[in-house]
């Protein structure tokens, strides 16, 4: 049997495995317009999409993800507080730029669910479920949780504006450690730039007033900038404590031992960890074997940024470097950046069956 | 024959031509001026093409010409990778121009690419689209706006005069190419202090894709010799 033929039947046996269990199937259409996707991830869903134009709908995408298309349609047509299971197939076509061996179009078989109910417990099914389309494959599987993250960073004893800043590039690693480093560092929080600052002055000596950025916005800034400048820097104990939380990478079991040490030293911890095992508990008690299972508390920052709870992926044992096999994660903030204010909890995930059948001619062939 | 593709006009297809003329290679156009053709004297087996300098690094990819003559901030724009599929043999001196990321000089708070990126959340909180910064370096401009971890910008594509975007509104910085930043000035913008996104040289490539017969090969090898020497 040819490939291409083996995925078809590999997508179409894991869809009537999402159907099944009622959830209902949506086909969200290809061509999508582009300016949501690009408000919600910026420059670099350009780089990562196909862009086309229509005459009268001005830029579209060939649609990255099927999450972004769902979580509108619920949000337009339902009620927020509508409960919901969706599962769709389809292709999704993604722009590789830096390495050609990638595939630019590819079929996504996925399961979502909108409830508001028991959170917890939607995490466990959405996990559950997209293993259960994953069954006969050896696995390694890691999860994360960026809530406990954007709790620490919460906690922190520091102005406002530097948590926000924060939580902003939680998503962007590098950065987030740049700022970090510079919020706990006297010199570089310092304004001296700004000593002689004098609003009606100092734009005397500037060019003119040019674009739409006015001198309000300039002058707001930079008072924020100076009453910022005086609140003490973050400690180094408690960069620290960030950092420690940053580096564990365990099984499941291991690491939550792990997070309750921090518990004394980081109190904003406690909803975050007690959410964490309350979920451990939930997937314990749909079989899931949790010391097979990592929990690593810097995984999902590089994906997407609109992950901002429980995030997991599925990875080839045996062929290390094939993409993950499934991927997915809670997006609330999501349904409520689309909902205009309005929003529902959602978590959900994604399989690939081209590489369910890669890896399983990679295990047979080995 | 190996086909050389150099910049069909300006300063660039000027100094290109004096380059190889001071080590014996004579790159001639016909005698028409609006005609893009031209040869090669003081040395055999070499097709003389004039290109636009902006499609001369696909055509180098493509392996459609064996060598070319263009500015390196083209072929990292247009060929991502560049490397697996070109070579480059030599930089010739000439036409330095900086990529550039510049804001308005108006912005007293605005030094660095930090600043900017703080900047732009206050701006996209404010006017509920995210800041727009004009360029046709799209790809130099994002990898280099994403390895700063800069978020709520967007680009926007302008292919000329993108230092009027500002003032016409229509963009709040640009990222653009600069030889004297007398351009920048005048239009009241200045460069970030760690706003260099690119040093572009004039540079003569080699195609890796390129086919090169027996006959090829040893042609190229001669034209290396004579304009490099030892």
């Amino acid at each position: 049997m040819n490939e291409q033929k083996q995925i078809e039947i590999e997508a179409d046996r894991i869809l009537r495995l999402f159907s099944n269990s009622g959830a209902k199937i949506v086909q969200p259409t290809i061509l999508q317009q582009a300016d949501t996707l690009l408000d919600l991830y910026g420059e670099d869903i350009r780089a990562r999409a196909y862009v086309t134009s229509d005459p009268f709908n001005g830029e579209m995408m060939l649609r990255p993800d099927f999450t972004v298309p769902i979580v509108k349609t619920h949000m337009n047509d339902l009620s927020e507080n509508e409960t919901a299971r969706y599962a769709y197939c389809g292709k999704v076509f993604r722009r590789q730029e830096k390495n050609s061996d990638r595939a630019s179009e590819y079929l996504q078989v996925g399961y979502e669910i909108f409830d508001r109910k028991d959170v917890i417990q939607s995490d466990a099914d959405a996990f559950c479920k997209i293993k259960s389309a994953l069954s006969d494959l050896s696995l390694k599987v890691a999860t994360g949780d960026i809530g406990i993250l954007m709790a620490a960073v919460s906690g922190l004893k520091t102005t406002d504006r530097r948590k926000k800043s924060l939580l902003r590039h939680i998503w962007r690693p590098k950065r987030f450690k740049t700022i970090l480093e510079k919020f706990t560092d006297e010199v570089a929080l310092s304004t001296k730039r700004f000593d002689n600052f004098d609003a009606e002055k100092s734009f005397e000596n500037q060019a003119k007033k040019i674009g739409l950025r006015s001198k309000s916005e300039i002058i707001e800034r930079i008072e924020s900038l100076r009453q910022d400048s005086k609140a003490s820097p973050i400690s180094k104990t408690e960069l620290g404590l960030i950092n420690s939380l940053l580096n564990i990478g365990d099984k499941c079991p291991q690491a939550l031992t792990k997070l309750k040490n921090l518990l004394p030293d980081m109190p904003a911890l406690q909803s975050a960890i007690e959410k964490f095992e309350k979920r451990l508990t939930a997937l314990d008690h749909a079989n899931v074997d949790l010391s097979s299972i990592d929990f690593e508390a810097s995984y999902g920052r590089t994906s997407m940024e609109y992950y901002d709870g429980f995030v997991f992926g599925f990875y080839s044992e045996s062929y290390a470097d094939l993409p993950p096999i499934a991927t997915g994660g809670r997006y609330d903030a999501l349904t409520k950046h689309i909902g205009k204010g309005r929003e529902i909890p959602a978590v959900g995930g994604v399989v690939r069956p081209d590489l369910i059948v890669k890896s399983k001619g990679f295990e047979t062939n080995d | 024959m190996i086909k050389l593709g150099v910049p069909s006009k300006g300063r660039l297809m000027e100094e290109t031509f004096s380059w190889f003329d001071s080590r014996g290679v004579h790159l001639k156009r016909t005698d028409s001026k609006r005609e893009y053709a031209g040869y090669v004297k003081g040395i055999q087996g070499i097709e003389l093409l004039l290109l636009s300098a902006s499609e001369i690094p696909t055509e180098l990819n493509e392996g459609r010409i064996h060598f070319g003559v263009t500015g390196s901030d083209l072929v990292c724009e247009k060929v991502p990778n560049w490397g697996q599929n070109l070579e480059a043999i030599k930089y010739l001196g000439f036409g330095f121009a900086d990529l550039v990321l510049s804001v308005p000089k108006f912005w007293i708070d605005v030094d660095t690419l930090d600043d900017l990126d703080s900047a732009a959340e206050a701006f996209r909180e404010k006017h509920g689209f995210r800041l727009r910064i004009a360029t046709k370096y799209h790809y130099l401009a994002r990898e280099f706006l994403k390895s700063a971890g800069v978020a709520d910008y967007q680009l926007v594509d302008s292919q000329g005069a993108t230092e009027g975007t500002v003032k016409n509104e229509t963009a709040e910085a640009i990222a653009d190419i600069t030889s004297t930043g007398e351009t920048l000035k005048a239009n009241h913008l200045k460069i970030l202090d760690d706003g260099l996104i690119h040093s572009s040289e004039a540079t003569l490539f080699k195609s890796k894709s390129a086919f090169f017969s027996e006959e090829q090969t040893a042609a190229a090898s001669t034209f290396l010799t004579l304009i490099l020497g030892d």
